[in-house]
């Protein structure tokens, strides 16, 4: 497997899994407007994916489809990184999520533009614009639910707590992040650090709330070795219709 | 005419599937219509990259233009991102006459396309399409979409 096509479904795994968490709001967010927003969201995302697989398949080269890959690879497959499989739990959480995702997701695509594969650099340039706009309302929400009620404020407060365990994943590099930084490609993560801990750190403050302490980080999604029990469940609810009926068209 | 004068002037009659008042041209997602060999190409950005409206142009532009006779191939073309910058005057116009205030350099939309007034504020980042999001016109108290720029 080359080190691009494993970048590729990283990109891609994150933005198919975080798109489908998301979509699963449709219909059940707290007003109207919440809900539409929630939606855009994850088209967007799901926009994205189509753009990452679909080069990953055309990178990979063996005749598969960017639905190929979303629908019938299973767990050890997937190259998302933990964060994004969490389930929604209540809104602030998902919002709380949304919100270091697209942090993340904002100086990666940034860096992606600069890529010397310009396939790479056009979908980044295409999905930061999206993604600004992402990080732009999640951060609002956080800041606004943070620094809200009493209740709105312990239930942010707990879901940082929950999450911060999840970030630290997402900065790691390993042999393909290497292989890839030297040709230029993307650049190693753990050099967005820096930016990414003054981002937080300011929402974090306007919002009242506190970052934990510890940098112990869960690991294991982004190189597929440890999934949380979590993503077969959502894989078996997002891949059964292709499953069930395979080759079905529209 | 030329042939390929011909296509875009069919082109221009393409309405955008989900706002209906504004041409596929005005709307700017049609960056280049050309030669290629034998075959006649257009070329089409799209306007958010998770847009349901996408495939549904691409058959449109496919079933008006070969109503009138001409063939096209379609190549979807991400680089350089499509930008609100690319609206025709006429774009705006249109949009604006149909209650959607049109992209502006601002934070936000420059006036309340029902009556002018300023005194506007955001309800939600988002709209009923991705390309949009929900305004409140505090004048005339009405709601109305205002075209994101992008
Ligand atoms: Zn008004």
């Amino acid at each position: 497997m080359s080190a691009l096509f494993e970048f590729l479904l990283r990109m891609g795994d994150n933005t198919l899994v975080l798109g489908h968490r998301v979509s699963e709001w449709c219909g059940h967010a707290p007003i109207l407007e919440e809900d539409i927003a929630l939606a855009n969201t994850a088209l967007d995302l799901i926009g994205q994916t189509q753009m990452w697989l679909g080069l990953a398949a055309e990178v990979e080269g063996k005749g598969r489809t960017a639905d190929d890959l979303a629908y019938r690879r299973d767990v050890i497959d997937f190259r998302n990184c933990l964060l994004t499989e969490l389930p929604n739990r209540d809104f602030g959480h998902t919002l709380m999520r949304q919100f270091l995702f697209d942090a993340w997701h904002k100086l990666m695509l940034t860096r992606l533009c600069d890529s010397s594969d310009e396939r790479v650099a056009a979908i980044a340039m295409k999905a930061l614009k999206e993604v600004s706009y992402h990080l732009e309302r999640s951060a609002d929400t956080v800041i606004g639910l943070g620094d809200g009620t009493e209740e709105s404020h312990a239930k942010m407060q707990s879901a940082l707590n929950r999450l911060w365990p999840y970030v630290g994943e997402m900065f790691e590099a390993d042999s393909v992040d290497d292989l890839n930084a030297q040709e230029g490609v993307t650049v190693n993560p753990s050099e967005l650090r820096a930016d990414y801990d003054r981002i937080v750190y300011d929402v974090m403050s306007d919002a009242t709330l506190t970052i934990p302490d510890s940098r112990f980080a869960h690991r294991g999604g982004r190189d597929g070795s440890r999934h949380t029990e979590h993503l077969g469940h959502m894989l078996a609810v997002m891949q059964f219709l292709p499953r069930a009926y395979p080759d079905a068209r529209w | 005419m030329s042939e390929l004068e011909q296509v875009w002037a069919r082109l221009r009659e393409v309405p955008d599937p989900e706002i209906p008042v504004i041409s596929l041209v005005d709307l700017g997602i049609i960056r280049d219509v050309e030669k290629r060999g034998g075959e006649t190409w257009v070329v089409v950005s799209p306007t958010y990259s998770g847009c349901p409206a996408t495939t549904v142009i691409e058959n449109d532009i496919r079933k008006h233009l070969s109503k009138h006779g001409l063939e096209v191939q379609i190549e979807r073309r991400i680089a350089p991102p499509w930008t609100t910058d690319w609206i025709t005057d006429e774009g705006r116009a249109a949009l604006k006459a149909y209650g959607i205030a049109p992209p502006s350099t601002a934070k936000g939309p420059a006036e309340c396309p029902h009556c002018g007034g300023h005194d506007l504020e955001r309800v939600s980042q988002f709209g009923s399409t991705p390309c949009k999001a929900l305004w409140r016109c505090n004048d005339c108290k009405e709601p109305f979409d205002y075209f994101k720029c992008i």
